[in-house]
């Protein structure tokens, strides 16, 4: 039984993040964390791993930067990490994100199980979880709020999944790609230990090469980042009495037409 | 090579967002001079497929096989995917929900065609889509567009992009398909839906009413042995003082990640970073300092109106109208207010 999750360093959720005069984005020397939504699937990974007596595996695709997000899964608890780095893949192409991961998984071989967190803040999507699962030909369950079970033995799991209008339990089988929600879990801190045993791991690094696979043609692409375009908001303070506060509030809103 | 809606349903219902997609589809159509289909599957199909037309879809792709009355990605990404193999539309365009994200990225990877999420604004120059959107958790936009020829699938954000107006009696072609998956052959079995009861959807809301970790400061007493008196103030609070104000404004009650992470709520009402993106028409914070993450999720909003007790707090930054003080007094006298002038 083996679980495998995927992971990227992000700036911390506090930096202010953006774009300078050569058009790239910084965030000055804001460290990078751990994709927020990933804290859940990294949790949810050692967890099933740990109920099933099974591995678990991380993986980051691109750059050295998501080196520090695969030492803080392996100082949570995760067993072995993994990242994928081509100068012919771009992990922000979610088409080929997805290529390279499902070639990742068929390489590992004997995967029953892929988390992903709800999305990547940085690229802002969860398109490259749907992909992957339908590269592998998998189940797909998304925005999975609870693993109610799994036998994989029968290779069959049921999962409560959150759409808009409510919670969905379903029962599908393995093997499957899941996204999870905050909420599934208590997310753990590394341990000191954990930390000292993540710094001296060395992480082997595996090329489109290795995977067997080549880039897709790119289908989509980004080409250029903005700073937010400054609102000029002028705050208007209003005082007096609550009832004060209160009445020339809704005076306002009714006269700006806001209701 | 039109333009190919999805018209999400709930229930054998039309998703009212999905008008929204309509109208920025139809945008794209014309600009690329072509025309909007519309698909819609499962449950109620055909009568969904002539509203779809009054609102806009000249031609209605229709399949109200029982496989698809729940949403299950397997048949509907099977189906969507023979549609867009068959008639090889420029764009296929959906209101980011949880179904639309799923539905268009699985075909998109399906067919090996490019995918932009969470549009804010569309624009057409020749054969190229070009699509604003949010990254690094709102705190930037970026620009991105389709690569060659194939089909571009796109999601839109709610609430950016206007329904077009509707023309009742307008009607369309209405095409019927069979289904690609039979039920033997669909591994995914719904149990269960268990409906979120009397909550307005916080992504649909026009006006929002949000609170801070300061609703623990209730003034309201504890009952005797509950196992904790904050927890209690703070639920208390979002139930009789939040919760009031967002009703007389048919509003939704929102919250920061600190209320949440505390217990004083649950997740579902998250605004922020690793919450909801929200852009209501008005955003009341109350006792919410305004960090960052915080910002990432509302600052689009038209009108936000700040309460808090702190007059230094960053929240009174971005604010149009703010008020410093206690919101255990102003927002019970705001609420009397709004119920006195709105006549309810």
């Amino acid at each position: 039984m083996h679980v495998v999750t995927f992971t990227r360093s992000t700036p911390d959720t506090a930096a202010k993040v953006e774009v300078g005069k050569d058009g790239a984005v910084g965030w000055g020397d804001a460290a990078t964390v751990v994709n927020p939504w990933d804290e859940y699937s990294l949790e949810e990974t050692i967890l099933q791993a740990e109920n099933a007596s099974g591995k678990s595996t991380v993986i980051a695709i691109g750059g050295e930067m998501h080196n520090d997000a695969l030492k803080h899964s392996l100082a949570m608890g995760i067993e072995n990490a993994i990242r994928i780095d081509d100068p012919n893949l771009d992990s922000t192409d979610s088409l080929a994100y997805a290529t390279a991961a499902a070639g990742a998984i068929k390489k590992l071989g004997d995967v029953d199980l892929v988390i992903f967190g709800k999305e990547s803040v940085d690229v802002g999507t969860d398109q490259h979880a749907y992909m992957t699962a339908r590269k592998l030909g998998w189940t797909m369950l998304s925005y999975v709020s609870k693993i109610v079970a799994i036998d994989y033995a029968n290779k069959t799991i049921t999962v409560e999944k959150m759409y808009e209008q409510g919670k969905q339990t379903v029962t599908s089988q393995l093997p499957a790609v899941i996204t999870v929600m905050k909420g599934i879990n208590e997310p753990r801190y590394p341990s000191f230990i954990g930390i000292r045993k993540a710094s001296k791991a060395t992480i082997p690094v595996w090329s489109l090469g290795d995977l067997g696979i080549s880039a897709p043609a790119k289908k989509a692409e980004t080409v250029a980042f903005m700073n937010l375009p400054t609102k000029e908001v002028q705050v208007e303070m209003i005082t007096g009495t609550p009832e004060e506060q209160a009445a020339q509030l809704v005076e306002k809103l009714l006269e700006a037409k806001v209701l | 090579m039109s333009v190919l809606v999805f018209i999400e349903t709930f229930n054998g219902q039309p998703v009212m967002t999905s008008w929204e997609a309509l109208g920025a589809g139809k945008m794209v159509a014309d600009a690329l001079g072509t025309s909007v289909s519309a698909f819609v599957f499962g449950e109620n199909a055909s009568a969904i497929a002539k509203q779809a037309a009054e609102f806009g879809a000249s031609k209605v792709f229709v399949c109200d096989d029982a496989t698809l009355n729940d949403f299950r990605l397997e048949p509907y990404a099977a189906l969507l995917t023979s549609l867009v193999k068959e008639h090889t539309p420029k764009v296929v365009l959906a209101v980011g929900t949880n179904r639309g994200r799923e539905l268009l990225s699985a075909s998109a990877a399906d067919t090996d065609s490019g995918m932009i999420t969470e549009a804010i604004e569309l624009a057409v120059e020749g054969n190229t889509v070009k699509v604003t959107r949010p990254v690094y958790a709102g705190k930037l936009l970026s620009h991105a567009q389709n690569v060659g020829d194939g089909t571009l699938f796109l999601t839109i954000r709610g609430r950016a992009f206007k329904p077009n107006a509707q023309n009742a009696g307008a009607s369309a072609e209405v095409v019927t398909v069979s289904p690609v998956l039979d039920e033997s052959a669909i591994v995914t079995k719904v149990q269960s839906f268990e409906a979120e009861v009397g909550t307005v959807n916080l992504t649909d809301a026009a006006i929002i009413v949000s609170g801070g970790r300061g609703v623990a400061n209730n003034p309201k007493e504890a009952p005797a042995g509950v196992s904790d008196p904050t927890v209690w103030k703070a639920q208390d609070a979002f139930e009789n003082v939040i919760k009031p104000l967002a009703d007389v404004l048919g509003g939704a009650v929102g919250a920061s990640r600190a209320a949440v992470d505390a217990g004083y709520i649950s997740y579902a009402h998250q605004v922020g970073q690793t919450g909801k993106v929200v852009a209501p028409d008005l955003y009341i914070a109350c006792a919410i300092s305004g960090a960052i993450q915080h910002q990432a999720g509302m600052r689009n909003s038209k009108v936000i109106v700040a309460i808090n007790k702190d007059a230094e707090a960053p929240i009174f930054k971005m604010a149009r109208f703010g008020l410093v003080g206690d919101i255990f007094q102003i927002i019970p006298a705001l609420t009397a207010e709004f119920k006195k002038r709105l006549g309810k």
